[in-house]
């Protein structure tokens, strides 16, 4: 592996507390999924697991033909469709709407597609307030950070944190007792929730029959976002389509239960259109932005396009041996942990951050939680291939190969491998302790070699 | 070429599929429907709306249900939806209680001023203690969701084994609303230090009132 992660790494590693909020987060959402996918209370888990695997790769694959249904169920309820092949164009639209609508305020309910494309910055600086409204997102927005995890944005951050990031941002005394701190975000966005005339929200899925979107949460921020304000933009990406409305059974069976341990959060807003004739609240006008922003080159490889049936329940991160260790903010982008690793390297090419695809134990623990089943290992060793393939094409890479061609040569050369093995027997119990062996033996039990190698015991067997 | 032309075109060159070709065919969704005595939904109900955090009363017949709720509405500002079932249960007579709202932003002051808002359900859902709202002119949207306590009145009748059951008797809700929603629980968050807080941005406390009869 060339190309080197994050300095911040080693500052996670060392931060005492840090660990622990990562280690108590992750923990807790892994007992909370498997307490709710255990086989006496949802016997058909490892079935459904499949259904959806099979579900998405049918609509990911037809792909064009579901945007298109959707795209026409969606203008059939009076709401309008709008395709965006990159986060230039998602701003362009926004702007140009609130623009003609003489909007300042805009509020927003959590969304992993918004934070790909820095919706907020883009708008911020058009004088556009878009405010966040999922508590974590609010206070991160507040604190400008980016989420920490798909699911828990604000996982890292203590009580004492959120009272300096609120004192210093809403003019309130430092208020430390968690429940205070809810009630000062509730009101602070109430009054957001109750003049803003656009509200923003991402999508957990599509609905390609009946042109809805479909919200998952638990705080009713996003209902206030689709509710109050004359204006619901959706703004996801493409692959979030599911053929029939009948599919959420499977689906939402399995989001909650691998997210968060719920057999359904607690409010789920199946959405399709503005409100319709008689309906007394609700928007006027109902827009979502299908965004490609390089999705469509995904698509291209038969095998790795199975990134895009993920549906951001953050399982695998929680799982993963290696986010526990690093965190959120050490993955490059805003997609950490196992699925981070796979798309990160699609979406901006694999030498942008070569070692991505290498930070990974190769356990598996991702793939087996995983509830639309993306494999996600071998998509790992597959991007791994394609990083040492891209950097000999650039010419680097020299030294791994040199040494594997060495190696090579040796083991094909039978009376070279035994002088060289019993030399390195000699020397093998002191070689560890120094150079760059030295760093790697030093968290490691160093494995120990026998005192006869086994050619010297097949040999004198007799 | 617009946007979309560019999008759909990229997708199918990714694919190597042609402008209108169909899907291959599916198979029919597998709806999952536990064989369970109807009877029993309404206890099931009721034991998972509980353990979520709410609060659930079975009465025997609607005139049952204003002096089960008069505690809770004692000196509160209410505003009820504009279902004829919470008119049969008396709840719109209450002098404390606002009704009939057909203007949206009217509704939207009152709600936001109310200590509680009272709706009927469109369905209930057993297994996941979950009411099913489709919004409609007797069902706003934001009386279930701004004032901080919101309490479900609806007849036994409207009670479904789960999800399953509710997408094979809806196959289509975009067919019937602009919105449904499913409430499991209270409004909750743990997004600081993993601690639960109820009543985030929707309402903290929730009841339902099954009327049995």
């Amino acid at each position: 592996m060339t190309g080197q992660p994050s300095e911040t790494i080693n500052q996670t590693l060392g931060d005492a507390r840090l660990q622990l909020a990562i280690y108590s987060a992750t923990n807790r959402l892994m007992t909370h999924r498997a307490g709710a996918v255990r086989a006496d209370l949802l016997p058909d888990y490892q079935e459904l697991r499949t259904e959806a695997n099979q579900l998405k790769k049918h609509t990911i694959e037809h792909l064009d033909h579901y945007l298109e249904l959707f795209e026409k169920n969606v203008v059939a309820h009076g709401g309008k469709v709008v395709y965006c092949s990159d986060s230039q164009e998602v701003a362009d639209f926004v702007l140009a709407l609130a623009k003609e609508r003489g909007t300042h305020l805009i509020v927003k309910s959590k969304s992993m597609t918004t934070e790909e494309i820095h919706f907020n910055e883009r708008l911020e600086k058009q004088q556009l307030e878009a405010v966040e409204t999922d508590l974590g997102e609010y206070i991160l927005q507040l604190a400008h950070q980016r989420p920490y995890h798909i699911v828990a944005p604000a996982l890292h951050l203590t009580r004492y944190d959120v009272a300096e990031i609120f004192s210093k941002n809403l003019g309130v005394e430092k208020e430390v007792v968690i429940e205070k701190q809810t009630a000062i975000a509730r009101a602070t966005l109430r009054e957001k929730f109750l003049h803003a005339d656009i509200g923003v929200t991402g999508a957990n899925f599509l609905v390609a029959d009946s042109g809805a979107v479909v919200v998952v949460e638990n705080e009713g921020n996003a209902r206030l976002t689709t509710s109050a304000p004359k204006i619901h933009i959706t703004v996801a990406g493409i692959e979030k389509l599911i053929p029939r409305a009948q599919d959420l059974g499977v689906f939402l069976t399995l989001l909650g239960r691998s997210a968060t341990g719920q057999p359904l959060t607690v409010y789920t807003s199946f959405l399709s259109g503005p409100r319709r004739n008689n309906e007394i609240d609700g928007p006027d006008e109902f827009y979502v932005v299908l965004l490609d922003n390089g999705r469509s080159k995904l698509l291209a490889d038969p095998e790795k396009r199975q990134s895009l049936y993920c549906i951001r329940c953050g399982a695998c991160l929680n799982h993963c041996p290696v986010y526990r260790k690093i965190g959120g903010h050490n993955y490059p982008w805003v997609y950490s942990g196992p699925i981070g690793a796979i798309i990160t390297p699609q979406f901006h090419g694999v030498l942008k951050d070569p070692w991505l695809p290498f930070a990974s134990s190769l356990c598996g623990a991702c793939a087996e939680v995983c509830p639309v089943k993306i494999e996600i290992p071998k998509l790992l060793l597959k991007l791994r291939a394609e990083v040492t393939d891209a950097q000999r094409r650039q010419g680097e890479g020299g030294v791994e190969r040199l040494v594997f061609r060495i190696w090579a040569w040796v083991m094909t050369h039978p009376r070279i491998y035994l002088m060289l093995a019993r030399i390195g027997g000699i020397f093998a119990p002191v070689l560890p302790k120094v150079g760059p062996l030295g760093k790697w033996a030093s968290q490691r039990e160093v494995p120990k070699l026998a005192k006869t190698s086994f050619h010297q015991w097949w040999r004198e067997r007799k | 070429m617009t946007s979309r032309e560019v999008v759909l075109q990229n997708v199918r060159r990714a694919l190597s599929r042609a402008a209108g070709l169909l899907p291959t065919t599916l198979a029919a969704p597998r709806l999952r429907i536990p064989i369970m005595d109807r009877n029993r939904y309404s206890t099931l109900f009721g034991q998972n709306f509980e353990k979520l955090g709410g609060k659930c009363f079975f009465v025997r017949e609607p005139g049952e249900v204003v002096p089960v709720l008069a505690e809770l509405l004692q000196g509160k500002r209410v505003v009820a939806s504009n279902a004829p079932f919470l008119a049969a249960c008396g709840i719109t007579a209450l002098p404390q209680v606002q009704s009939g709202f057909t203007d949206r932003e009217a509704l939207r002051a009152a709600c936001a001023a109310a200590d509680v808002g009272i709706s009927s359900a469109s369905y209930a859902l057993a297994e996941t203690g979950t009411l099913v709202m489709l919004a409609s002119p007797e069902e706003p949207r934001l009386v279930s969701l701004l004032p901080p306590m919101h309490i479900a009145v609806f007849p036994r009748s409207l009670m479904l084994a789960n999800l399953d059951e509710l997408l094979a008797v809806l196959p289509n809700p975009a067919e019937q609303t602009s919105s449904m929603v499913l409430i499991t629980g209270p409004s909750r968050t743990a997004d600081i230090e993993q601690i639960l807080v109820r009543g985030v941005h929707g309402p903290g406390e929730i009841y339902a009132v099954i009327v049995e009869g």
